[in-house]
């Protein structure tokens, strides 16, 4: 019988990216896993916590561990949001036991969608083929607190037809930061401009990343300043034959 | 009380001239950086890390013992160990230690501690001349302007503004040639170091078992200051302490890189009392002022504490995407960049500029770079929540936290959650094949909307969620 994971898609991928979530179960299952969607989810509570509002974020996360306390895999499309899970629950709930226990076992079960392909299903090609030239983002939590750095790389390393080209600085924030966008637009908007010459400087008409919210950023922007490049989610790439 | 200084944000954003030249010096630093940190160069650098990390922990969870330590080694070496509150009982002291001296001139090595402080405005409030002789503290000094940078102070000057500032205040004839414009501040500085009756300088380590003061520099200035003139005053946090001598092995081979990229600075002293009777050089008084002006406030908090490892080396700016973009005088205070921002509303209060902790994308770049392992963005979160607690205290900003109660519950009803996206993709009336707005409809935009869309276009939600359409895939797959 096929492995059963469950996919934790986001709020972001939910209700704006639908396709991302669509790609993921698409691969996955091509891999080899049998894919559960629990209708129970939201959000993992990361927008509040950021922002200061730990109570409100608490009851987000509460329906969080609710819905996905179990066992078997925890599958996300997003890095951030898997960190949120594995970094930062423990904080949120360190003066709940309970749910703190709970956070703890959920930690050990939620992957970042790369992560999981490469350390739980062990593949690197999933038999893409995208005819594309092609820039990785690295973004923030998914670089700094996951360490995914060579993962996503070395999946797109795979996939046919795909010509990869670094950009330069690779690891500069595109500088969404959640309620920072809003709350300091120019210097967001800053942000993802000097990042969007990084992207045009390598030529690339395709800019992938593991998180959905750093690619509306920058889609965003690009869309504002009259460039459209196209922005992939890594599951859509992966998805793609 | 600071709001957040949108105006002069939106300066700094706009002057092109300055927006390249904070990127390309930050540019620079953090290039240097990485390359004498990198494995092939330094294998045990994160071990360096984990181990100033440990020592920095030690010395302020037991800093009590450290202090008077120090002192009674200071005392040994035949110095003077002077305890301020705050920076007028700094002010006081070297007031009148000047006036029992007959001291009328004071020349100064660099030191965040003074600038945080205005000692020079304090002192010339009372007749009293203190000279910078860092380079980038003298241009700033008589442009009479603060660090813009913790290392590179004057980061934000091309030559042509230093040779307009020199012009105007040394009444020299332009000169817009670096080297000839150091040539004329040596000049200048020579003068002073030779007729100065003081010398002030900070202190980058305070060696608790040895009581001596180290200060690094490249310009030799601060060698000069510390021991041309009879008196030398070290004004120092008390958090500048570590234990041995022996762990400046450690501080030292991550300061240097840490800062500017290099494997040691030009002159590293290590300074301990006044000049004995068979030296030939050092002042006749040795004084070693160590200043809380807030710091104990800090020590009381278990989790935050850990901002008072910082060795200031600035690599946490030059990373920062945020202080590439706003530069260095946006910050309230004289600590710019993450530190600044942690460190700012700890020592003033939360709610005095109380935008500070928000102003990051909790990118994370400035931990990964800390030599002593700061958990910037941790700290930043933990600074937002006392925000948000302090702000309902006094009932402010109502409508943002009912904002986020109201998104709490809406996350809390998943079936909500799905009709509230499909209302508003009907709302907004897109098409399936390109949802990106760039104006609202009807033009009208205000809040987070507006804000969101002054920068960037927007995605409307698609017309079927993930959920809806998993329902119909798995209906198609026959589950």
């Amino acid at each position: 019988m096929a492995k059963r994971v469950s996919l934790f898609v986001t709020c972001i991928v939910d209700q704006l990216f639908p396709q991302v979530g669509l790609a993921m179960a698409d691969v996955l299952e091509r891999v080899g896993f049998e894919v559960d969607f629990p209708e129970g989810q939201t959000c993992c509570g990361q927008p509040a916590f950021n922002s200061g509002y730990w109570e409100e974020a608490r009851k987000v996360a509460r329906c969080f561990l609710d819905v996905f306390d179990g066992e078997g895999y925890i599958v996300a499309a997003s890095g951030s949001c898997t960190s949120m899970v594995t970094h930062h629950f423990e904080d949120l709930f360190r003066h709940e036991p309970v749910r703190l226990e709970q956070a703890r076992r959920v930690k050990n079960r939620i992957f970042e969608f790369s992560q999981f392909l490469l350390n739980v299903a062990k593949v690197e090609d999933v038999g893409a083929r995208l005819d594309a030239v092609a820039t990785y983002h690295d973004s923030c939590h998914a670089l700094r607190e996951l360490h995914i750095k060579d993962g996503p790389r070395r999946l797109l390393a795979h996939v046919r037809g795909l010509e990869l080209r670094e950009m330069d600085p690779p690891e500069e924030c595109c500088g969404f930061g959640g309620t920072f966008s809003v709350k300091f637009p120019e210097i967001s908007g800053g942000m993802a401009r000097t990042k969007i010459d990084a992207i045009l400087r390598t030529g690339a008409d395709t800019v992938i990343s593991v998180d959905s919210s750093c690619l509306m950023q920058i889609q965003g922007a690009m869309r504002k300043a009259g460039r459209n490049i196209r922005a992939m989610h890594l599951a859509e790439v992966l998805a793609s034959r | 009380m600071s709001l957040i200084p949108e105006t002069a944000i939106r300066n700094t954003l706009a002057d092109q001239r300055l927006q390249s030249a904070i990127y390309t010096a930050t540019g620079r630093l953090v290039e240097k950086r990485k390359e004498v940190t990198s494995p092939a160069v330094l294998p045990d650098y994160q071990e360096l890390r984990a181990q100033a990390n440990a020592i920095k922990k030690h010395t302020v969870e037991n800093l009590d013992y450290y202090l008077e330590l120090f002192e009674k080694n200071v005392l040994r070496n035949g110095g003077k160990v002077v305890w301020c509150r705050d920076a007028t009982e700094v002010a006081d002291f070297i007031l009148r230690l000047a006036k029992e001296r007959g001291a009328r001139l004071i020349v100064k090595s660099k030191s965040m501690t003074t600038e945080e402080i205005n000692l020079n405005e304090r002192l010339a409030h009372h007749g009293l001349e203190a000279v910078e002789t860092d380079l980038g503290e003298y241009i700033l000094q008589l442009a009479e302007e603060r660090p813009y940078h913790i290392i590179v102070p004057a980061l934000h000057k091309t030559r042509y503004d230093v040779a307009e500032i020199f012009t105007r205040k040394l009444g020299v004839e332009r000169e817009v040639v670096i080297e000839r414009q150091t040539l004329i501040a040596r000049r200048v500085l020579r003068e002073k170091f030779l007729a100065a009756d003081i010398g002030v300088s900070g202190a980058n380590f305070l060696v608790a078992d040895s009581g001596s003061v180290t200060v690094v520099e490249n310009e030799g200035n601060a060698r000069l200051s510390t021991t041309a003139p009879k008196i030398h005053i070290a004004v120092a946090g008390i958090e500048k302490l570590i234990p041995r001598a022996q762990d400046l092995a450690t501080f030292l081979k991550l300061l240097g890189r840490s800062a500017t990229g290099q494997p040691l600075t030009v002159y590293t002293s290590v300074l301990s009392g006044p000049r004995r009777a068979h030296e030939i050089d050092g002042p006749d008084e040795f004084y070693v002022v160590l200043v809380d002006n807030g710091r104990t406030k800090l020590l009381a908090d278990v989790e935050k504490r850990q901002s008072l490892f910082c060795i200031r080396c600035g690599a946490c700016l030059n990373i920062c995407p945020v202080y590439r973009k706003i530069g260095g005088h946006n910050y309230p205070w004289v600590y710019s960049g993450p530190i600044g921002a942690i460190i700012t509303p700890q020592y003033h209060g939360v709610m005095e500029d109380s935008w500070l902790p928000f102003a990051s994308s909790l990118c994370g770049a400035c931990e990964e770079v800390c030599p002593v392992q700061i958990e910037i963005p941790k700290i930043l979160l933990l600074l937002r929540a006392e925000v948000i607690r302090a702000k309902a205290r006094e009932g402010k900003d109502r409508l943002e936290k009912l904002t986020f109660r109201l998104w709490a519950w809406l996350m809390q009803h998943p079936k909500l959650f799905e009709l509230a996206g499909t209302a508003g993709a009907g709302l907004l009336g897109v098409s399936a094949e390109d949802r990106w707005i760039g104006q609202p409809p009807g033009g009208l935009a205000f809040g987070p909307l507006k804000a969101w869309l002054s920068e960037r276009e927007m995605p409307a939600p698609a017309p079927k969620s993930f959920r809806q359409l998993w329902r119909r895939r798995r209906k198609a797959h026959g589950a």
